[in-house]
């Protein structure tokens, strides 16, 4: 335990520093303190990579987004498609002069929205997903 | 003094407070560049927002629907959906491996000087053509809004430039931000209240409403008519293209929004990307909503104003303050036109600051400097600069085009470049591990050639007119176009894959491959993301 030499005993830094204190000067950063250029270094990117847990991640977010991607550009030229070439179709009466053309483009809002609920919700899992890759990198990482 | 001139000055006193505000407190690049990375999420969603709504989609999709009915309606459900590319694949990747820019993302693995060149071309083609389109808008509209007894083109084309190249060389991304944040706020206000005004004029019943629609009565080439406007086909029809026509823009607006340098440099603001993502859905709520109403606005100014009427008073550009002075008087028409006002000042500033980040971060220090700053702080005066001379040629170039110059279409040219260039490097350079320095360079190229090429083809620039059409609305070439479409998107985005693939396989990179690994799992988890920085 370093002696106390300061002068100023009005100085309220602790000398023993707990996790969240300033750094020493010389030892290792606690990682909160490090830059993205220092972490890059202490990271094994290849193997990160090869884990099982960063292939769970890839593979759960691909189950996702390609099948939604896939849906919402089908549904949204279909809009187009479907004025262009169906627009006896399209002009049916729904609900009294609301037709089948203005319910489509309306419902395109609609669905951009539930998608983009349905990928908030299941990307609330891709960060659990990420956050146990990352504290596998941090298990491995010198502090 | 108008009312509207009033309440003009007001916005821009206030929006020179905060610009005061920001430039005292942000200090060192990651300030000017990201407002210090710190801005929150509903606060970046509903900046997002601002950024993005342009005077275009206020005052030309109301005007659009007031003139075209379904088509202009139908015109305007794309700028929302665009959004879920932004959601499901750019955003959050972009947040986690990149710094300033979008090159930062491309220049991970690839070679980062030829790749960095390109993408900042890329970003500034875009930027400054969707900004000599906002600033023509711009002086014709305020010149209408204020009266032109009042204010010139080229009074208010300056104004415009000026104030832009305030907020952004003083105050930086914060005060850019909180000037686009205001707009949003501002717009959404103008927005409801005027479809409640709507709403009650016709009884608050939505059946009187859509009644109404059904049968407008306007002069088409002075004949009386009396159209359906919740049917399609006023605006585009068989003979112009008009489904493939559609299409074309819709792919331009899908795959083009998730690669608008302005919109793309917002996500740097937040802390991570977690953040990132909940701006991205506070900013389709507030898009999608807004153009919901549009169905109020421009069907409303069809029915209450009239399709002749806004044609003698200044053109379909006028439809949503016209329905407002209709509605509600000289006061209502004064807020409407500053918030139109407002709109067009946020959407410049986003514009200003991107094309100069990417100038200062991407070509100066990275291409010409080979990555290092010779002098602290190097990096963000270059980037004042880039933004005083951007303003600058913007000012200049808009004053020479004058205000009756036909440029609706570099709006559809700044979207196909993003679509055809920008997002196909930005997609595979993320989730292909074969790519490489050669395919994004031959990407990038082929994307911004094709557009520009298709554009110059199509009857955007190149239409006979007829006898009569003088001066800056003349089409610049007078031949009957080569390539049909008004969007390039349906031809050109392809062609940028292509080359972006082509180019790929023409070479191997081992380099490139070998830190893919590191790119990926920095995209997907986070880890080693830029972070926020106290001020």
């Amino acid at each position: 335990m370093p002696s106390d030499d300061r002068k100023n005993s009005q100085d309220a830094t602790p000398i023993v520093g707990a996790a969240t204190d300033i750094a020493p000067l010389g030892g290792p950063k606690p990682a909160h303190e490090r830059t993205a250029d220092e972490e890059a270094g202490l990271v094994d990117w290849e193997k990160l990579a090869a884990s099982d847990r960063f292939r769970d991640l890839l593979k759960a977010k691909r189950r996702f987004i390609v099948p939604a991607m896939i849906f919402f550009i089908v549904y949204y030229f279909a809009l187009p498609v479907l004025i262009g070439y169906a627009r006896p179709f399209m002009e049916t009466r729904v609900f009294g002069p609301v037709n089948i053309a203005y319910l489509f483009a309306l419902s395109q809002f609609f669905m951009a929205w539930v998608i983009a609920a349905l990928y908030v919700r299941a990307a609330a899992r891709f960060d659990k997903m990420a956050a146990g890759v990352v504290s596998q990198s941090e298990d491995a990482a010198p502090r | 003094m108008t009312p509207a001139l009033g309440m003009f000055l007001l916005f821009v006193l206030i929006t020179l407070v905060i610009t005061y505000w920001a430039a005292r407190k942000s200090q060192g690049a990651a300030a000017f560049f990201t407002a210090n990375r710190r801005i929150t999420g509903w606060q970046n969603g509903v900046a997002v927002a601002g950024d993005y709504m342009s005077a275009a989609s206020f005052l030309g999709i109301a005007g659009l629907i007031a003139f075209f009915g379904y088509d202009g309606f139908m015109f305007s459900v794309g700028w929302l959906v665009a959004y879920l590319t932004v959601l499901l694949v750019v955003a959050e990747p972009l947040r986690n491996a990149g710094k300033y820019t979008m090159a930062d993302v491309l220049a991970y693995r690839l070679n980062p000087r030829p790749v960095r060149a390109m993408a900042a071309l890329s970003t500034l083609t875009v930027s400054t053509f969707y900004m000599i389109a906002q600033m023509v808008g711009a002086g014709a509209l305020v010149t209408l809004l204020l009266g032109s007894s009042h204010v010139s083109y080229e009074m208010a084309v300056i104004g415009v430039g000026i104030l832009m190249i305030i907020y952004v060389v003083f105050g930086g991304m914060l005060a850019t931000t909180w000037v686009q944040i205001i707009k949003a706020i501002l717009l959404m206000a103008g927005t409801i209240l005027l479809s409640l005004l709507v709403l009650k004029h016709f009884g608050w019943s939505l059946a009187n409403f859509f009644e109404a629609v059904t049968h407008v009565t306007y002069h088409d080439k002075g004949v009386l008519v009396t159209k359906n406007f919740l049917e399609p086909g006023l605006r585009y029809t068989p003979a112009n293209h008009g489904a493939l026509d559609l299409i074309s823009l819709g792919m331009a607006l899908v795959f083009g929004t998730a690669g608008l340098p302005h919109i793309l440099v917002r996500f740097y603001t937040v802390p991570d990307a977690k953040t990132a993502r909940v701006s991205v859905v506070w900013a389709m709520v507030l898009i999608g909503t807004f153009y919901i109403m549009t169905t109020f606005l421009g069907f409303g100014a069809a029915t209450i104003v009239g399709r002749d009427q806004i044609a003698v008073s200044g053109g379909n550009n006028m439809s949503a303050p016209l329905l407002a002075q209709a509605l509600a008087g000289d006061i209502f028409f004064a807020f409407i036109a500053a918030i139109a006002f407002a709109t067009i000042l946020a959407v410049v500033a986003g514009l200003t600051i991107s094309a100069s980040t990417s100038f200062a971060h991407d070509f100066y220090t990275a291409v010409i400097h080979r990555g290092t700053e010779r002098r602290p702080g190097e990096e963000v005066r270059v980037a004042r600069i880039t933004a005083f001379v951007v303003g600058a040629v913007a000012i200049g170039v808009a004053i020479l085009l004058g205000k009756d110059a036909n440029v609706a279409f570099l709006v559809a040219l700044a979207f196909a470049v993003a679509a055809s260039a920008n997002l196909p490097v930005i997609v595979l350079s993320l989730f292909w591990k074969r790519f490489n320095t050669t395919g994004a360079v031959l990407g990038l190229a082929t994307g911004l050639v094709a557009s520009l090429a298709l554009i110059i083809i199509s009857p955007s620039i190149m239409k006979v007119d007829p006898p009569g059409v003088v001066g800056a609305a003349r089409h610049l070439i007078q031949h009957p176009p080569i390539f049909p479409l008004e969007n390039p998107g349906i031809l050109s985005i392809p062609l940028g894959f292509l080359g972006a693939i082509l180019g790929t396989l023409l070479s191997r990179e081992p380099r490139a491959e070998s830190r893919f690994a590191e790119l990926s799992v920095r995209a997907n988890t986070g880890l080693g993301a830029e972070k926020a920085t106290t001020d």
